[in-house]
């Protein structure tokens, strides 16, 4: 159901501490970040961390790992690679969900706000407890099941074109940014499989060397399952590796209105 | 004992943009429409069943606020029914991608202010046609 505000142990309390990093600083910039700490008995707050850009990184990430090392070593996030493959970075900077380390600062003309992925459960700062998203990832069998035993020598071969299916697909990193956009996903998402995993089960289902299309298509043919998708959108929009879900949700919508009953 | 986790902000942190806009949009001006009907009922009922009912409800109507809902109505019908098209689009798989997307979702917000306001000026050019 749609929620407009926030459980009471949730609610964010304005006033977190400040950091002042910006002494003689040309270039100061403000950083506003999202904190929580399970171990004291406070609701979640907001940190204000001030810093020189001229000593800092030019990406997001940068200044979460600034932060942490030279500021205020509790501050806790997720990094991986720095370079966009990994996918564990993924957060809400500026207001929409993307990965802290292609995300230019100067992009962003104000105060950054920074947020952990909407609408998850929060283990610490900026991690999300993301169990259930990839519980429903393995819920599609994401991975290849066919009818035929492999080739004895070399590979299962595939046209050029049934190869060009896969693009835009198999790029997906599953950083969540997409399905944590999603506002159908914010409601339903113990049912509703959400962007990113749709557009994985999408993936086989276009797979050449896959022969459980048909199986696939049923499994998510349900009401919660697919049909929240109410193509809004927000995940098109945000995907920081620039795919399209919301066209491969599309896309399996079409499949299964027009196959052949029976 | 473990604490509860918190509930990250959602709704309220998200950037408003085109997409998910128009999308409230839609579903907004569905529901106003929908309220419409009984409205429309009513007035079908007094227009074939009693010339003072439909007096009164003319009245209703002809007011401030009357117009103010009944142009609300109009937007909403034009809204509804070209963000509707768009929508028939998608499901063909058409015009899924960003920059088409961003287009469509403009040229519906703008030809549905211009059918409301054609719609209106229209109504008003007959009502002062006929003298009233």
């Amino acid at each position: 159901m749609v929620e407009f505000t926030l459980p009471p142990n949730s609610v964010i309390n304005k006033k977190g501490k400040h950091f002042d990093a910006s002494e003689g600083a040309v270039r100061k910039k403000e950083f506003r970040i999202y904190r929580w700490d399970p171990a004291d008995e406070n609701n979640p707050r907001i940190d204000t961390y001030t810093l020189d850009l001229d000593q800092c990184g030019p990406m997001v990430l940068d200044v979460l790992i600034k932060i942490k090392d030279e500021i205020d070593p509790t501050l806790t996030f997720r990094r991986s690679c720095r370079e966009g493959i990994c996918g564990s970075c993924a957060m809400n900077i500026d207001g929409t969900n993307t990965l802290a380390c292609t995300k230019p600062i100067d992009e962003i003309k104000s105060v950054v706000k920074i947020y952990p992925l909407p609408h998850m459960n929060i283990v610490k700062d900026l991690v999300a407890e993301m169990t259930h998203f990839y519980q429903q990832y393995a819920s599609v069998e994401p991975w290849l099941k066919s009818d035929s035993p492999p080739p004895e020598q070399g590979e299962r071969l595939q046209s050029k074109a049934e190869r060009a299916l896969l693009d835009g697909l198999y790029e997906c990193i599953l950083c969540g940014s997409c399905s944590m956009s999603c506002p159908s996903y914010w409601w339903n998402g113990e049912q509703y499989l959400g962007p990113a995993v749709l557009m994985q089960a999408y993936r086989w289902i276009v797979d050449s060397r896959d022969d459980a299309a048909k199986k696939r298509l049923e499994e998510l043919n349900g009401t919660f399952r697919l049909y929240r998708c109410h193509t809004i959108m927000n995940c098109t929009r945000t995907c920081p590796k620039g795919l399209n879900p919301g066209r491969a949700i599309a896309e399996i919508k079409k499949m299964l209105a027009t196959q052949k009953s029976g | 004992m473990k604490r509860a986790r918190p509930l990250s902000p959602h709704l309220l942190i998200y950037k408003p943009q085109l997409t998910s806009l128009l999308s409230v949009i839609h579903r907004g001006t569905g529901i106003f429409l929908s309220f419409g009907i009984p409205v429309l009922v009513i007035w079908l009922l007094t227009l074939a069943f009693s010339s003072e009912g439909y007096y009164c409800m003319d009245l209703l109507i002809s007011s401030f606020i009357g117009r103010l809902a009944l142009f609300g109505w109009t937007f909403s019908l034009f809204y509804h029914l070209c963000n509707g098209i768009r929508h028939l689009g998608w499901d063909a798989g058409w015009g899924m991608d960003m920059p088409t997307l961003y287009k469509t979702g403009w040229i519906v917000v703008l030809l549905s202010l211009l059918l409301t306001v054609a719609a209106w000026s229209l109504g008003y050019a007959v009502r002062a046609g006929a003298g009233a």
